[in-house]
């Protein structure tokens, strides 16, 4: 379907696809296979300017919407999640410092993020604290011009190859979920490690690590907004990077509908190709389906996002649920109309149906989305 | 530094057909892509241009669609690109083609090296790039398959040969003519494709040049062709199978025929 997009959307779409199709698919199999970070991939993207798309044009990005974020992210999932993952949460880190940060943190962390040179992560998540992310361990505490961090964050995107890293901490327990605070932690901060790499079902290319502070000190001025506003910077930032997640699910939908019908018209069973059976037809046709709708409402929900950035949360939940749902099912239905190929590494629907999962689980499990997505009806519904 | 890359605009080789009456390539409905040699010499020229500063031209002599390959080359990293452009060139052997560009950089001006791809894939012939360094009465190197080091006044390469690579230390101005194994070339940038939307071209007629119409196009070309054919097909071939001994008569039978 046509979507009409600018010039400029054209141009991001056109680059990211000759990477997706010229450096990310002949290598993804590898990568995967050997739990390999793409460094020359990133790198080519950020030759590229991709990483500039998120960053405001102030601090040397590209400053785009969420619509150009998606449509760059779609081309790439349609190459390797576990690619887009890691360039993904390179944006995801710098985020809160775009959000809530000072103009000092500006100046200092976005522009070697969009010139790619250096990558973030973003750590929230810890061992008892996942869809419940109040229930935070990690502490912050001041000491004269530096705040002190204690804690472990786990499973955080692109851990031991990031520079940069936005974190969240509790600075004041008694204020609940008012105090906790983000920072902004370097690589070769004293007192910080990353943990070793997880061994993971899927997007193996991504590095998921925890995040280690004893008696982390950093400077009293790497604080990202106020004490206190941690949680409201994080809601801020998972409903600003929610839609890319979704894109990530688009890029694998599309990428099963290629595979599975150019091989069902190619597979004869019974003297014909398979694509001739309506039953197999009827799959593909479920899958299409599925997939343009969902593309409608990711690509609706960024221009909505893009116009009214104050009022994002429900769609950005909506398009991360319907998107990644879509793409789990769709990825099942192409190994199945594959066959026994489909469920052979030869073939890549099976690295893609491993890789799906994880969008319905990270930056907010589906069901916490739904959550969300019911607590705002309620809240609409009564101010009616 | 100051590098001109020339780029010829050609076929892709992947729809390439003869036109088999006439027997010349069938061009119509045919895409246009930038030769791909020439892909390696422009990323090494912005390769360059990004260590020793300096600034990178794009050269092409071709219809004014060429113009689709020099935009391309802006968004690649190229700075400015020139077309020589006119009718009066049309049919231009490898005597000629390099004659005119070298009459358009004399217009362009200065230059400290010269990159151009070993050959062309439509023409194939590898003469252009040497061609235009006879006329410009400078140094070549052909076949580069690596920039050891570059400064200001001297290069160090490695020459691709037969049995390895010779190690050449030339210095500038020189020409040389590059292969596949130089490097990676780059997937272009948002700056780079912006820039190249918005970017004008110089376009450079054989008057603009100060070209001698005796040397240039069909009548300035020494080069006659006389027929251009596809080579005859293959003889048949068979694949022998069975065991040795089987395969053995089989292929006895097979000469029989023609004792
Ligand atoms: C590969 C990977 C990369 C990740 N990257 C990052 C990262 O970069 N940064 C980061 O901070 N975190 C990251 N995470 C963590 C991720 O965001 C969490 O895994 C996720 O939020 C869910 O938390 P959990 O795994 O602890 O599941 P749990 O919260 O324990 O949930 C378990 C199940 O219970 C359900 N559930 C829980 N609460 C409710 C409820 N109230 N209502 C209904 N159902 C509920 C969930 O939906 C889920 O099905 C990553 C995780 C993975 C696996
Ligand atoms: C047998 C034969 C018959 C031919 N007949 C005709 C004919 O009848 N009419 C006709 O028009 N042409 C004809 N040509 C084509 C023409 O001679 C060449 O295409 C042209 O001169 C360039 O030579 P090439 O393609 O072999 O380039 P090469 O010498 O292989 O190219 C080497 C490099 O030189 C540079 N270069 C080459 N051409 C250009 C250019 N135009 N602009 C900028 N840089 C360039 C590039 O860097 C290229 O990588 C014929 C060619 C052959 C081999």
């Amino acid at each position: 379907m046509d979507y009409f997009l600018s010039e400029e959307q054209s141009m991001i779409v056109e680059i990211a696809k000759q990477i997706t199709d010229e450096r990310i698919i002949p290598q993804r199999a590898e990568l995967d296979r050997k739990d390999e970070f793409p460094r020359d991939i990133l790198n080519s993207m950020a030759q590229a300017d991709l990483f500039g798309v998120p960053i405001p044009e102030e601090y040397g990005g590209f400053g785009g919407g969420c619509l150009d974020i998606v449509l760059a992210l779609e081309q790439l999932g349609r190459g390797c999640i576990g690619v887009g993952t890691a360039f993904a949460a390179s944006a995801l880190g710098v985020y809160p410092i775009i959000i809530s940060g000072s103009e000092e943190l500006k100046e200092k962390y976005l522009p070697p993020v969009a010139a790619g040179k250096k990558f973030a992560a973003f750590g929230l998540t810890e061992a008892n604290a996942g869809s419940d992310a109040s229930g935070i361990q990690t502490t912050a505490v001041l000491d004269g011009e530096e705040w002190v961090l204690n804690g472990t964050k786990q499973w955080i995107t692109n851990g031991g190859e990031a520079q940069i890293y936005t974190v969240v901490a509790i600075t004041d327990r008694k204020k609940g979920p008012r105090g906790a605070s983000m920072f902004v932690v370097e690589e070769g901060d004293a007192g910080f490690s990353c943990g070793p790499k997880e061994k993971k079902m899927g997007i193996r290319a991504s590095s998921t690590t925890e995040l280690i502070f004893k008696d982390c000190r950093i400077p009293k001025d790497r604080i990202i907004g106020r004490a206190g506003t941690g949680f409201v910077t994080v809601m801020k930032t998972l409903d600003s990077s929610r839609p890319g997640i979704a894109a990530l699910g688009l890029g694998i939908g599309q990428a099963c509908l290629d595979e599975s019908t150019t091989y069902a018209k190619q597979r004869v069973q019974f003297g014909k190709p398979i694509i001739s059976f309506q039953a197999v037809q009827h799959i593909l046709a479920d899958m299409a389906i599925q997939l343009e709708a969902s593309r409608a409402l990711v690509y609706s929900a960024a221009k909505h996002i893009d116009a009214h950035p104050k009022d994002m949360s429900k769609v950005s939940s909506m398009c991360k649920v319907m998107a990644t749902d879509m793409a789990m099912k769709v990825s099942i239905d192409a190994v199945q109309v594959m066959g026994g190929y489909g469920y052979m590494r030869e073939y890549p629907v099976e690295k893609m149906m491993r890789d799906a999962k994880i969008l319905q689980i990270y930056e907010g499990t589906n069901q916490v989305q739904r959550n969300v997505i019911g607590q705002e009806l309620n809240k609409e519904y009564s101010r009616r | 530094m100051k590098i001109i890359v020339c780029v010829k605009q050609v076929p892709d080789a992947k729809d390439v057909r003869l036109d088999p009456k006439t027997n010349t390539l069938a061009r119509e409905g045919v895409q246009s892509i930038m030769n791909p040699y020439d892909q390696y010499a422009l990323e090494e020229a912005v390769l360059l241009k990004e260590q020793l500063g300096g600034e990178v031209t794009v050269l092409s002599m071709g219809p004014p669609q060429a113009v689709d390959v020099l935009r391309q080359a802006i968004s690649l990293g190229a700075d400015h690109g020139v077309l020589v452009s006119d009718r009066a060139f049309a049919g231009a052997d490898t005597w000629a083609t390099s004659y005119t560009l070298a009459k358009a950089i004399h217009k362009i001006g200065d230059f400290d090296l010269i990159l151009c791809g070993k050959q062309a894939i439509d023409g194939d012939t590898a003469q252009v790039g040497p061609g235009l360094a006879i006329q410009l009465d400078i140094p070549f190197v052909t076949c580069i398959q690596k920039v050891r080091e570059a400064s200001e006044s001297e290069l160090v390469l490695e020459r691709m040969m037969d049995d390895g690579y010779d190690v050449v230390a030339v210095s500038l101005p020189v020409l040389l003519t590059v292969v596949k194994d130089l490097n990676i070339p780059r997937i272009p940038s948002l700056k780079g494709k912006m820039k190249a939307k918005k970017a004008e071209f110089k376009i450079l007629s054989a008057e603009d040049i100060g070209a001698d119409s005796a040397c240039i196009g069909l009548a300035g070309s020494p080069t006659q062709v006389v027929s251009v054919f596809p080579p005859p097909p293959r003889g048949e071939r068979a694949v022998l199978t069975g065991t040795v001994e089987e395969q053995i008569e089989q292929l006895v039978e097979k000469i029989a025929v023609y004792l």
